[in-house]
This record gives C-alpha cells, sequence and structure tokens, in this order.
C-alpha cells in the first residue's frame, strides 16, 4: 500500500501534554514536516522557551535546549554564530516572545540572525492558566483581566509579525492560522520557506501562528477554531508583512 | 608561541581566552571592562570566531549558553551590576551542566555604585549568585599574569566538571598595564562528550535542560550535582601561603592581597612575622589549608576591599573567632598599603 | 481501497476532525482510551477520497492514510 499521510520522523511517539484541541499539536508537526522534508533533522538544534511547549525536547526527535523564559532568541543567536553549519530555531508562546522576551526578540531580528522563528500566539499565558498576555485582544477576559483587556489600563496587544516585518535586517514575517485544511497547508509552506530562507542564508525568518487555547478561553476546540477566525483575525490580519523575495 | 608583552588587564584577560581557543565571545558595554569587548570585536572576526555586542547582559549570557551548548568554547565578561543581570543565565547553565567562563571585572556597589575597584561579589561569586543549588568554580587573580594564566586554564576547568568558571577581578586588575608572559595557541576541538548538541546525525537525539519536573529527578540531579561538587573540592584547591615563620596570618584575596604583599614586607622591615595566606581558588575556599596556616598564627588579619564577605569563611576555617580581626575598605576604593600596615601594627599585641 | 488507519491511544477527542471530514465518516466511537478520551473511529473507509483533511487538522497527528497502490 502507499502511505498517502504519515507521521513526520522529526516527531516522537510521545503523546503530548497539551489539552485535547491545542494548536501546538499543528504547529509541532508543521515545523516536523518542513524539517523532514528539507533533510534538516540530522543539524537541528530548536530552542524551546518557557511555557507550554516548555516540554519540546519530548516531542521533537532532534537536538533541543531549553531557554530561561523569553531568552530563546539569544541563545539561537549563541548556537548559530558558533555553529552556522547548524539548522538552529526557537518556538516560543506570546508570553515568553512578547512579553518577557521582546528585547530578545526584537535585536536577534534586528541583527538579521540567520534564524527561524516560529511565534504562537494564543492570546493568554496558556501554562500558568490564562493570565493576560501582551497579545490579548482588548476585552478579551483572562485570569487578570476580569472584566475584559482594558485598553486605557493594559494598552493595546502588540502585532508581532507586522512589528518584526518593519526591520530591515528581515528576510521573512508573515502570521498564518491553522484553523481550516486549506490555512494548514498555507502555515506549512510558510514554515517551510523559513527554514529555506535559513538554508539559503537569508537571514532572520518570522512566522506568527494564531492559535488556539481551549481550555484557558474556556470553548471546546471547534468553537475554538471559530473564534481565532472571527475575533483574533479581525485584530491580527493573516499576511505576510517582510519577504526579500517579494513574495516569490 | 608564547611571547611578552606590555598589556592592560583587560586585554591581557581577552588575549588569554583567544589563546586559549575560545570560539564565541558575547558582551554587553560596562565599565570597567569594556576594553575586553573592544578588544574581542576585532579580534575575534579576525580569527573566523563569533563576537556579538549583545542588547543586554541578560541576552550576553544566553548567547554564551546557547554556544556552549553546542560543545564549543564560550564565554562573557561584565562588571557588577551586569553580572547580577547574568544570574539568570548562570543558574541555568549550572542546572543543565553547561561549561562557559565568565569574567567579573568588579566595581563597587550595591546598586550602580561607582566605577572603583571593589570585592563587594565576593559573596555573590561564591553563593551561587542565582536560584537554586549550585556553585560556581571561581577564581581570584591578584596580578596580570595570573589573571591571563588563569583565564587560559578556566576553559579546560568548566569543561573538566561542565560547569561555569567566573572568573572575579575588579577594576585595578582590568585597568591595570603590566607585562605579562602570554600563552601560546591552543587548538581546541570539539569533540563530542555525549551531551553537546551538535546535530543528531547518526546518534538518539539529545536535550539541555534544567527543567526536572517528574517526580523526584530534580532531587536525583541536584544530589549528582552535590557529589560533582564535592569532586571539585577534594580536587581543586589553589592558595598561596608566603612563608612559615609568623605570629600574624593576612587572608587577603585579589587586589586587597597585592596590596597587603607590600605592607607585610614593610612590617617585616620593622621586625614583625607575618605572611599573607591568599587564596586564589575562592570556591572551593581552602579551609583545610587556611586552618592549618592558622594554628601558629596569634593573630589573623582578614582585609578585604568590602565591609567584610570573605571574613565569614575565615572564621569558618579558623573556628576561633577571638584570633579574627578584620580591615574592610567598602566603596569601589583600592586598600591603602599604609591602612593594613597600620593594621598589623595595632594587634600585634 | 484506501486504509484510515487511526492510533487511538493519541486521540484526545477533540473531535476537530469530525468537522473537517467532507464524507463525514469520523465520529466519536464511544469508546475511551487508556488516557480517558472518548476517542474518534472511522465508519466506512470505502467512502474515504484521501483528501486529508482529517490529518491536516488533527492536532496530535493520529491519522497514518495508505491506498491501494
Amino acid at each position: 500500500m502507499k502511505t498517502v499521510y504519515e507521521k513526520p520522523h522529526s516527531l516522537t511517539d510521545n503523546k503530548t501534554i497539551y489539552c485535547p484541541g491545542c494548536n501546538h499539536g499543528f504547529v509541532h508537526r508543521l515545523v516536523a514536516e518542513a524539517i523532514d522534508s528539507l533533510d534538516l533533522r540530522e543539524k537541528t538544534v530548536a530552542v524551546a522557551p518557557v511555557g507550554c511547549a516548555v516540554l519540546l525536547y519530548d516531542y521533537f526527535n532532534f537536538d533541543v535546549v531549553e531557554a530561561p523564559h523569553g531568552r530563546a532568541p539569544a541563545l539561537a543567536t549563541g548556537i548559530k554564530r558558533v555553529r552556522p553549519d547548524l539548522n538552529v530555531f526557537t518556538y516560543q508562546g506570546d508570553g515568553d516572545l512578547a512579553s518577557i522576551g521582546m528585547a530578545e526578540i526584537i535585536h536577534a531580528a534586528n541583527r538579521g540572525e540567520n534564524i527561524v522563528v516560529v511565534f504562537v500566539n494564543n492570546a493568554n499565558y496558556g501554562m500558568t492558566g490564562g493570565q493576560m498576555a501582551p497579545t490579548t485582544l482588548p476585552g478579551q477576559k483572562t485570569t487578570t483581566t476580569p472584566f475584559g483587556r482594558d485598553t486605557k489600563h493594559d494598552g493595546f496587544p502588540f502585532r508581532m509579525a507586522e512589528l518584526i516585518g518593519s526591520l530591515p535586517a528581515v528576510a521573512y514575517s508573515a502570521r498564518v492560522k491553522a484553523t481550516s485544511p486549506k490555512h494548514v497547508l498555507a502555515a506549512g509552506k510558510a514554515i517551510k520557506k523559513g527554514f529555506q530562507n535559513q538554508i539559503d542564508e537569508k537571514g532572520f525568518s518570522f512566522i506568527e501562528v494564531l492559535s488556539t487555547c481551549p481550555t484557558n478561553w474556556g470553548m471546546d476546540p471547534v468553537k475554538a477554531l471559530k473564534w481565532v477566525d472571527d475575533a483574533m483575525e479581525s485584530y491580527y490580519p493573516l499576511g505576510t508583512f517582510k519577504d526579500i523575495d517579494g513574495g516569490k | 608561541m608564547s611571547e611578552k608583552v606590555l598589556i592592560k588587564g583587560n586585554e591581557a584577560i581577552a588575549e588569554a581566552a583567544v589563546r586559549a581557543g575560545v570560539k564565541g565571545y558575547f558582551g554587553y558595554p560596562i565599565t570597567p571592562q569594556n576594553e575586553v569587548t573592544a578588544y574581542m570585536s576585532k579580534r575575534m572576526p579576525e580569527l573566523g570566531r563569533a563576537f556579538v555586542q549583545a542588547e543586554s547582559e541578560i541576552a550576553a549570557i544566553n548567547m554564551v549558553y546557547g554556544a556552549a551548548s553546542t560543545g564549543e568554547l564560550a564565554m562573557t565578561t561584565s562588571s557588577s551590576p551586569g553580572i547580577a543581570l547574568m544570574q539568570e543565565g548562570i543558574s541555568y547553565m549550572c542546572g543543565a551542566e553547561v561549561p562557559a567562563v565568565i569574567v567579573n571585572i568588579s566595581r563597587g556597589g550595591p546598586g550602580l555604585g561607582n566605577i572603583g575597584p571593589s570585592q563587594s561579589d565576593y559573596n555573590q561569586s561564591t553563593r551561587g549568585g542565582g536560584n537554586g543549588d549550585y556553585f560556581l568554580i571561581v577564581y581570584a587573580p591578584s596580578n596580570l599574569q595570573e589573571a591571563v594564566d588563569i583565564t587560559y586554564k578556566a576553559f579546560e576547568m568548566s569543561q573538566k566538571y561542565r560547569n561555569p568558571v567566573l572568573i572575579l577581578g575588579d577594576g585595578a586588575i582590568g585597568q591595570m598595564a603590566e607585562t605579562v608572559i602570554l600563552p601560546e595557541f591552543k587548538e581546541y576541538s570539539s569533540k563530542d562528550h555525549w551531551w553537546e548538541l551538535n546535530g543528531c546525525k547518526g546518534r538518539d537525539s539529545r536535550s539541555v535542560k534544567s527543567l526536572r519536573l517528574a517526580e523526584g529527578t530534580l532531587k536525583t540531579h541536584c544530589l549528582h550535582l552535590k557529589e560533582k561538587f564535592e569532586m571539585v573540592k577534594k580536587n581543586e584547591v589553589e592558595y598561596e601561603l608566603t612563608g612559615n615563620d609568623y605570629d600574624i596570618l593576612v587572608v587577603a584575596f585579589g587586589t586587597s592581597a597585592r596590596v597587603a604583599k607590600s605592607s607585610i614586607k614593610e612590617a617585616k622591615k620593622n621586625g614583625i612575622r607575618v605572611e599573607l595566606f591568599r587564596p586564589i581558588l575562592i570556591w572551593p575556599y581552602p579551609y583545610i589549608q587556611l586552618a592549618e596556616a592558622a594554628k601558629k598564627a596569634k593573630k589573623i588579619l582578614v582585609v578585604e576591599m568590602n565591609n567584610g564577605q570573605m571574613l565569614f569563611d575565615v572564621i569558618y576555617a579558623v573556628k576561633d573567632e577571638s584570633r579574627v580581626e578584620f580591615l574592610g575598605k567598602p566603596g569601589g576604593e583600592v586598600v591603602d598599603p599604609d591602612e593594613i600596615y597600620e593594621k598589623i601594627i595595632s594587634i600585634r599585641g | 481501497m484506501p486504509k484510515v488507519l487511526i492510533n487511538t491511544d493519541r486521540c484526545k477527542g477533540c473531535g476537530i476532525c469530525i468537522t473537517v471530514c467532507p464524507k463525514k465518516i469520523l465520529r466519536f466511537s464511544g469508546k475511551f482510551n487508556s488516557y480517558g478520551y472518548n476517542y474518534v473511529e472511522c465508519i466506512d473507509e470505502n467512502l474515504c477520497i484521501l483528501c486529508k483533511s482529517c490529518a491536516l487538522m488533527c492536532p496530535d497527528v493520529i491519522f497514518t492514510l495508505k491506498k491501494d497502490e
């Protein structure tokens, strides 16, 4: 029989700790597929964040170093600078990347580090139980915004893909989502492009994936996907905000 | 080939690291260590090695963590407030057992303090410094030649124990110029020791991490670290005892020890029987050797450029507080030879 | 003939695949795996058109899809 679809080799057989419907699973798979298809597994070093994805090394079948909260881009910089032959990427959530790690991500991007950053934006701190994140939507209720995010009090959420895309040294910055098969394919393509950029030494590639957190949002997994389409996407438009290839 | 040169302390330390084979240097500007970063910004690219001026000390230490997790030699240098910011990364590296070399050209504190030479980071250096149960291996050089030699061997030491090594200098060490013999270039081959992250070709994938959530795993790891640190204590002792005939034993490290040497010389001219005990490794501390040396001293004078930090290690070693005297000079100022001389006179009894 | 292999022990019963299957051949099995999740099953793999929608939308990578050469 011919295999039409199977688990990518870059994923281990371990069952993840993620809640049912959590989009980390999608994103792990897309990263693994991109790495498999470019034959990069044996020279990959991934940098894990602090947050739900901290156990990345249990799920990816390649080398992983675990960073302090927010510092993944600094570790990736160190790795890539002393070993340019390795394929290096960070995998980060919104609290990790856009709050405590804002300096590290902006500066790694601004230096044009030849790495890939996969940014999972689910609009809250998942692992600690659903607090306000730098990407929590205006009006969105979290455990620390019980009346909804008040922009007069907490400011506005960061649009990271646009922010990163505005920096001259960045090769590629895009925002994707994974709410339908068509969009999953597009997200996979964007992630693969990031790794291809690294192979081609084009510089910093940033892929933001709008993702669900069904548990902390208090929604079932299917409704949560719908919330990404309806609520999140209206604040975070999909698109490519920087592409030095001009979208080719 | 080794060579003799007149060189500033910060640059001597940088060149020694280069000759030891450092592959990645990551730094951030702070006085009084800026010459290291400036020197490396030229020297490292010249040799095809990595130099990055980081956005902060936090980023710098985490770049070191990343670079060193591949098994390559990596280092950073900073000064007191910067080293305070680095404690996060240092703690993670100790937890993950990633070797690296960190140099603290320390200055006066607390807080922003001043830029004068100070020894007020002794506690921070020798008690871990960050969160959790760990130690750094800590050297305190007293002159430039020693700073060069220590920097040169610190990389090997950190690799041997898979633990960061801290070199605690101060503004005086960093800023003075002396003639030193620079060691020869070492070729470092990053051969695999079964923990490095260098791509999983032909082997299972690996992880470098400090998180240990499963029940009992952190305890097991911390007991392993304890065993490692006990081994370091057993194997690694470095100190200097200047003579065997004394009533007064001065105990000092780094710059204050250097100053004390001239005071002791003066006192000896005046017939006072006094010698110096100088720990070179301040973690692990030479407790046993100091206890032995202190036996025949009527008085033990601890001299530090702070309000009394190593003092507690001396008391712990000597176990007789009544014989221990203290001369402290806080606030980022070098202790004066006359002050030490007068203190020696005042306690000789 | 298509073959839909489901790693039921990895399934967390999120139900996303059920909503995206154009042939409506996936459903909750009513049985529970060792982790306590009501896992999905394929009621008629002969109807499967191998569009991969289930596999693309599964966060837990439980699907393997095959076909006769």
